[in-house]
């Protein structure tokens, strides 16, 4: 059986700008920001974002690679507004599809059903019905003759998600109470690339955990990357939880200075330059 | 010892879930979640809460149920639930926005984003809790509609059939829409803030009957549990001080 282990520049590889890309986690939970590193370190851009928005989308935005962003909040959950998405918004060129929670799941549902729309009754009423051209609505042909939104397919080319274990086949593991949507995300995609804290062998899966924390199954992943404190500076309980003095500085550091000071080289440099600024802090 | 103004805030949200039997309680926000809480400790025993995460828990910490964020949106179209959520803006109808303030091409204000707004309100009844009531809040017209207010569920037809929007609560006052056209009425003002003042502070005409009593004064049982047991350290004071208003 094929090993798909591979590096997080080998995933950017395979992305290119103007794709459709799902980003797993939500909020500032469990976001896979070793991929996303590695793919702001790239000339990627001009790209569709599929996410419940974190710092993930606010990092895209600030380096002006995302074109549209389809979504139903942006926030850091410790700082309710994410400061880069709001301002690159504010100023204009941040296109917005703005969708419901429970929408943003049934259109998922959709593409991982290879369904073209799946109905809603979220929606109707509100203003989201006019945040984009493509939303229509469907009548019950049943007695009840409610009209429903016939939510779209959410179709990804890719999709990038961290989870805790996994193994080199692509049999991925969540170890915290709440799987997200990372299933779907991986569902509803061309090509799912899930980095993980620790690869591990198969049978170790489920010698400490149930099979039920078995989230990805093998046949609906691409690549698999390990990338310990991967999900860094969101949370990944219960490896790690939030990097809150970390966030706090990101939110409150002008995006250039951040970028330059972090984002420069690899995930290794990444992690040692953390590793100076926690001292300079704690000094 | 006679309470302070956060502590009638708690009160009043606590009111929203009275009679809400066997349901799942959403409360966002300090103030929203001291009264879900309150309220299951003395007269809705049977409310469901969460840890703010995954996990349903007992009153004493202990874990009763998993509700992951995929189930909890079947929850809410299911309907079990009431939700009191915040509102940067809220008209007259109840609509409710925390999207953004300005144009959708350029907005003015980033806020959060729709989130589950559209969902809450046309499957479970929905409340607002706004910890400072004034013309910013309580505008003629959002600027963009999360939550459905009752003029938009009017022409809605079987959509709506579960759409209420049962209470908001503010640091001044608690309001409702039970008038013929089910526009904004004042049912009580917190002791210490008057009629004129919740006027003064709304952007739109408010339906105002004769003699609008105060908020109930809580018992000294609930006090005590706010006080000794869900808010020792004193945060709600934080959210609303004392004499808030304006």
């Amino acid at each position: 059986m094929a090993d798909k282990t591979m590096t997080a520049d080998e995933v950017v590889s395979r992305l290119a700008s103007g794709m459709t890309l799902g980003i797993g986690g939500w909020g500032s939970r469990r976001k896979p920001m070793a991929l996303v590193r590695a793919l702001l370190r790239s000339g990627i851009g001009d790209l569709t974002v599929v996410a419940y928005g974190g710092p993930d989308v606010g990092m895209l935005a600030a380096a002006g690679r995302i074109r549209r962003l389809v979504t139903a909040f942006v926030t850091l959950d410790s700082v309710p507004l994410e400061p880069h998405y709001r301002a690159a918004r504010e100023h204009g060129g941040l296109a917005l599809t703005e969708i419901d929670e429970g929408m943003f799941q049934s259109g998922l549902r959709a593409a991982a059903q290879r369904l073209p729309f799946l109905p809603v009754r979220a929606g109707i009423g509100s203003d989201v019905m006019r945040a984009g051209p493509e939303l229509r609505t469907v009548t019950s042909p049943y007695a009840d003759g409610e009209t429903l939104v016939a939510m779209p397919a959410l179709r990804l080319d890719a999709a990038l998600v961290h989870v805790h274990r996994a193994d080199r086949l692509g049999n991925g593991q969540y170890l915290g109470p709440e799987p997200y949507f990372d299933d779907l995300f991986c569902e509803a995609a061309d090509a799912a690339y899930v980095s993980c804290e620790r690869i591990v062998d198969t049978a170790e899966l489920t010698r400490a955990a149930g099979p039920q924390s078995l989230l990805l199954k093998r046949l609906a992943v691409t690549g698999v990357v390990e990338a310990p404190n991967g999900a860094h500076f969101t949370s990944c309980a219960p490896d790690y939880g939030r990097d809150e003095e970390f966030q706090r500085w990101y939110a409150t550091t002008p995006w250039p200075e951040f970028a330059a000071r972090f984002l420069g080289a690899d995930e290794a440099a990444y992690r040692a330059a953390v590793e100076d600024w926690r001292t300079e802090v704690e000094r | 010892m006679s309470a302070t103004r956060a502590e009638y805030c708690v009160i009043a949200c606590a009111e929203a879930w009275r009679d809400a039997g066997e349901v799942l309680a959403s409360p966002m926000g300090l103030i929203p979640s001291l009264g879900a809480r309150l309220a299951r400790l003395t007269f809705a025993p049977d409310l469901l809460l969460t840890d703010g995460e995954a996990l349903l828990v007992r009153p004493d910490g202990t874990p009763e149920g998993w509700l992951p964020y995929r189930q909890h949106l079947e929850l809410v179209a299911g309907g079990r639930r009431h939700v009191m959520m915040g509102a940067s803006q809220l008209d007259r109808y109840g609509n409710q926005n925390i999207s953004r303030i300005g144009d959708r091409e350029r907005p003015r204000r980033q806020l959060l984003g729709v989130r589950g707004a559209p969902l809450n309100t046309l499957n479970n009844p929905v409340s607002y809790w706004v910890p400072r009531h004034s013309r910013r809040v309580f505008v003629e017209r959002v600027d963009m509609v999360c939550g459905v207010g009752y003029d938009r569920a009017a022409g809605l037809g079987a959509a709506a059939r579960f759409h209420r929007i049962a209470r908001v609560v503010t640091d001044l006052a608690v309001l409702d829409f039970a008038t013929p056209d089910h526009s904004m009425r004042l049912v009580s003002v917190h002791p210490g803030a008057s009629v004129e003042q919740v006027r003064e502070a709304t952007g739109f005409e408010l339906a105002v009957p004769d003699g609008v009593p105060y908020t109930r004064e809580p018992g000294a049982a609930e006090l005590r549990l706010i006080r000794e047991v869900l808010d020792p350290v004193g945060a709600r004071t934080r959210e609303v001080p004392q004499g808030a208003g304006g």
